[in-house]
């Protein structure tokens, strides 16, 4: 009599999770031989005749010295971001995360996004100054090094534009990267000092309601945020990944409000100041107040909604021959943990639900996967993402229904509108070719 | 039993009977500094008014200092350049963010003051006197027939100015504030 796992081998239909070849996502977890027993059954290539194993140059020589500070391999030159103004000419300047050509759920420093407004500030962490005052009971001025001493707090964040993902306002998909549509979020680990400890210190006026922020930065960027952020989980962030704030992120200190959109972050952080009332400063009351469809406009935004989106395979990629691929992607949400994914191959027509990579994180990139056969047939590949809230990610339809769209595409590095967390879908042909589509 | 810990402890508490202060169980390494010693950090702007400085400024002023500051950006009579148009009629009509200006768009006039004193001219910013802030301010206003040609903007005038669309936004998310 055949056991189960016996049946699993021979009989792929068994593993099959959803249609048009996905597999049941513990095929990842820990049952690696299972699935390549079920997968490569007959099909493995011939051991005689393979070319001989021979030593590299590099074997046989003693390598570079060692750099005080490491930097890629230079086979990984193609692995940077994209800027929207090279030039440096007078405006703003993003850079996008390349997501297709990473891995796991950590940005590393030198690749998080960054949008600056007047050009990134070179501010001698000695001199730079943080004072808290407005309606506290005692205003006080701190220094890098005296936050320094402060009792620190680690936790890992996604920070992400509240216009990333613009390009998908778009009546038709662009053909653009994962980078171009949605490089404008980030994670990372970030170590600092808790907003909260410092307001203990300096007491809060029962009359305050909302903090302005303001950076060190020649736009002197500001932002209201409400008193209730940073009694909750608001961080004075030092570090990021460890070493100190990247200056493009905001040397030498940023707020960090996780999962509020990344402008509210406000870097090189200088002041911050309790008030009454909210500032209506040009961030809050333009930018970054989404117009609707009935000609209102949303204001106060703040979360950046559940979302994810499929980084590999996804636009400019080809596969190569119909076999066993993985589907990867990051899936996050500013209100919680991710509680699930699911990952479909046939537009939307039946889905399976991703293996999660573990620890699933609060306001933090979730890696998920889900291995899929491909047949060599057109697929569509769609992810939907859940958190712990019960938020679910729109359908493009709902989001649009609610939402909007533009009459027009509008140039990619534009932002027609903010805060677009609807799914993602990437068209497979036959040809292997991987384009952006609407399903 | 004596520990270094127990002393700082100890002596917290004594500070604070002392001042009549509840000192939090934080380093308290912040140096305490006095709103005039901020003054000049301090530029945030409340829609009522809250922190307007002195001074005034008319649209005739404000136009001299904008074409001498202004316009190569934002083009002349501030109808847009390199940079965006401050002057418009434009109507919203659809949901893209293009559109957006102060006329049709920005719900609080003290918006305008602030983000001119922060952050203008993008090459040399808080270079300008409070006095040209308020004229360039009252020169926007003005030539988006938001204010008369002749009116005078100042910490009293400029909160009262009503913006159209003050009415049209709605609050996100409640919960989070």
């Amino acid at each position: 009599m055949a056991r189960s796992s016996d049946r699993d081998m021979r009989g792929q239909t068994l593993e099959a999770a959803a249609g048009n070849g996905l597999i049941n996502r513990r095929a990842l977890l820990g049952r690696g031989m299972v699935l390549a027993g079920a997968m490569g059954a007959g099909v493995g290539p011939a051991a005689a005749g393979a070319e001989p194993l021979a030593d590299e140059p590099w074997s046989l020589e003693v390598g570079d010295p060692t750099p005080l500070y490491q930097v890629p391999s230079k086979f990984e030159a193609k692995v940077v971001r994209t800027l929207s103004n090279p030039n440096h000419e007078p405006r703003n300047s993003h850079s996008r995360t390349p997501h297709h050509l990473l891995a796991g759920t950590t940005t590393p420093n030198g690749l998080h996004f960054t949008i600056n407004h007047g050009g990134i500030p070179t501010i001698d962490p000695d001199r730079h100054r943080l004072v808290i005052h407005g309606l506290v009971k005692r205003p006080l001025e701190f220094t890098l090094e005296t936050l320094s001493r402060y009792p620190m707090t680690s936790r890992v964040s996604f920070v992400e534009c509240g216009g990333n993902s613009a390009p998908m306002f778009s009546p038709e998909p662009m053909q653009e990267t994962v980078q171009a549509l949605h490089g404008l979020a980030s994670c990372a680990e970030w170590t600092g000092v808790k907003l909260s400890t410092l307001l203990e210190e300096t007491g809060i006026d029962p009359k305050a309601k909302w903090f302005v922020a303001e950076g060190a930065d020649s736009p002197h960027l500001s932002r209201s945020v409400p008193i209730k952020k940073a009694l909750d989980d608001a961080m004075i962030a030092l570090y990021q990944n460890g070493e100190r704030i990247m200056p493009g992120n905001g040397y030498p200190m940023r707020l960090l409000l996780p999962g509020y959109e990344g402008n509210m972050n406000v870097k090189f952080l200088r002041r911050i100041k309790l008030v009454e009332q909210p500032a209506m400063s040009y961030y809050e009351a333009r930018t970054y107040s989404p117009i609707l469809p009935n000609g209102k406009a949303y204001r106060f935004y703040f979360l950046q909604e559940v979302k994810s989106f499929i980084t590999s395979p996804s636009y400019g990629q080809t596969l190569k021959g119909p076999g066993l691929y993985e589907i990867s992607g990051i899936a996050y949400s500013g209100t919680g943990r991710i509680e699930k994914v699911m990952v479909s191959a046939d537009g939307g027509q039946s889905w399976a639900q991703a293996a999660l990579q573990e620890p699933v994180l609060s306001k933090a990139f979730t890696r998920f996967r889900m291995p899929w056969r491909w047949n060599g047939g057109p697929a569509t590949l769609l992810s939907r993402a859940w958190d712990e809230s019960g938020n679910v990610q729109p359908t493009r339809a709902e989001f649009v229904a609610a939402r909007g769209q533009l009459e027009k595409p509008a140039p990619v590095l534009a932002f027609p509108n903010q805060h677009y967390n609807s799914i993602t879908s990437w068209g497979v042909g036959s040809n292997g070719e991987v384009k952006h589509v609407y399903a | 039993m004596f520990t270094p810990e127990r002393a700082i402890f100890t002596a917290s508490l004594l500070l604070a009977a002392m001042t009549g202060v509840s000192l939090a169980e934080t380093p308290n390494f912040g140096k305490p500094i006095d709103e005039a010693a901020i003054a000049n950090w301090d530029i945030s702007i409340l829609p009522d008014g809250t922190g307007l400085p002195k001074g005034s400024g008319t649209p005739a002023r404000g136009a001299a200092i904008y074409a001498e500051k202004c316009s190569a950006c934002h083009g002349d009579s501030g109808k847009g350049g390199i940079a965006a148009a401050v002057v418009s009629d434009k109507k919203i009509d659809g949901i893209s963010a293009a559109q957006k200006t102060i006329k049709n768009f920005i719900g609080d006039s003290t918006t305008i003051f602030d983000f001119i004193r922060r952050a203008m001219p993008f090459q040399a910013p808080r270079s300008l006197t409070d006095d040209e802030v308020y004229a360039l301010t009252a020169y926007i206003l003005a030539e988006n027939k938001l204010i008369g040609a002749n009116e005078v903007m100042d910490a009293q005038t400029l909160p009262k100015v009503k913006m159209p669309n003050h009415d049209n936004f709605i609050i996100r998310f409640p919960d989070h504030i």
